[in-house]
């Protein structure tokens, strides 16, 4: 009876193990083994390219508007206009396959400017497009840019009707 | 004219710098990325903090996607004051609609002319 109750006590040891190693991802071997393998770039690089290509988008994004405006066209719906513009290139350039290739050394540089967020959408719905025209390229398109859309309307709702309770 | 591009250059690389900083610092992904910035433009034009910024640099600060989550606020903001309740509801959609519907369109688009590429490393 004894012995039984010993090899009982270890399985159940063995078995908290796995499940603490179950509930804390971060501890588990292998994600050591992620945070050894995955490259380690420098600090200073990354953040000189993310500054460059981010500020060349921006830069972009102001010569576009500022043709807008010297059109005749009024400033508020320039700038919406030029985003749109912005985010046609970028669909464009995924789809060429040139904003993969800037995204690898630009980091946020390509993420952060709304380009990044058109890419976000286009990528996958190239990708999955063999999966079907509905739950391939129309459901995957939403990946990346979905939770964007919830969250900014959920807060936008709320931040307004804060001000409504407010009377600001 | 140079000189607002001079700024937008300016702005928009500090943005981009500040969210390369995160990543390197915490590994997140890019979605996460975007959602963070999204609600930290959000919550500043929440207590009117980012307009100023759009009006002093223009694009530097409407490009990156904090000037997205700006213009959600602003136009649930507006909506409020036009319509009350209901405009709260309408008005972020209706002020970021066109962006997000050109990404649509035209992500639908190159989707239907390019095949996917193999990833090189």
């Amino acid at each position: 009876m004894k012995e039984i109750k010993n090899i009982n006590t270890k399985e159940i040891i063995e078995q908290s193990k796995i499940k603490s190693y179950k509930n804390d991802v971060k501890k588990t071997p292998y994600m050591d083994y992620v945070f050894n393998v995955s490259p380690k770039s420098s600090h200073f690089k990354n953040l000189f390219w993310a500054y460059f290509v981010g500020g060349l988008i921006c830069a972009l994004g102001q010569i576009i508007i500022d043709l807008l405006v010297q059109n005749g066209i009024e400033d508020k719906v320039a700038s919406v206009f030029a985003s749109c513009i912005l985010v046609a290139l970028a669909a464009c350039a995924t789809g060429l396959g040139i904003y993969d290739k800037l995204g690898r050394f630009a980091g946020a540089g390509s993420t952060v400017p709304i380009t990044g967020f058109s890419n976000a959408m286009v990528a996958p719905a190239i990708e999955f497009r063999s999966e079907g025209m509905i739950y391939g390229l129309g459901a995957k398109m939403f990946t990346v840019a979905g939770p964007v859309v919830v969250n900014g309307v959920v807060i936008s709702c709320a931040i307004a009707i804060i001000h409504l309770l407010l009377g600001v | 004219m140079l000189l607002n591009i001079a700024k937008a250059f300016l702005m928009g690389g500090f943005i981009c710098m500040l969210g390369q900083l995160v990543i390197n610092f915490t590994h997140l992904t890019n979605g996460k990325i975007l959602v963070m910035f999204l609600i930290i433009g959000a919550i500043l034009q929440g207590f009117g903090l980012y307009q100023p910024l759009i009006d002093v640099f223009g694009a530097g600060a409407s490009v990156p996607i904090s000037g997205f989550g700006c213009s959600l606020v602003n136009g649930a903001l507006d909506g409020i004051r036009a319509e009350g309740f209901f405009g709260a509801i309408k008005g972020g959609l209706q002020a970021t609609a066109p962006g997000i519907a050109t990404a649509i369109i035209f992500g639908y688009i190159n989707a239907l002319l390019f095949r996917p590429r193999t990833k090189k490393k």
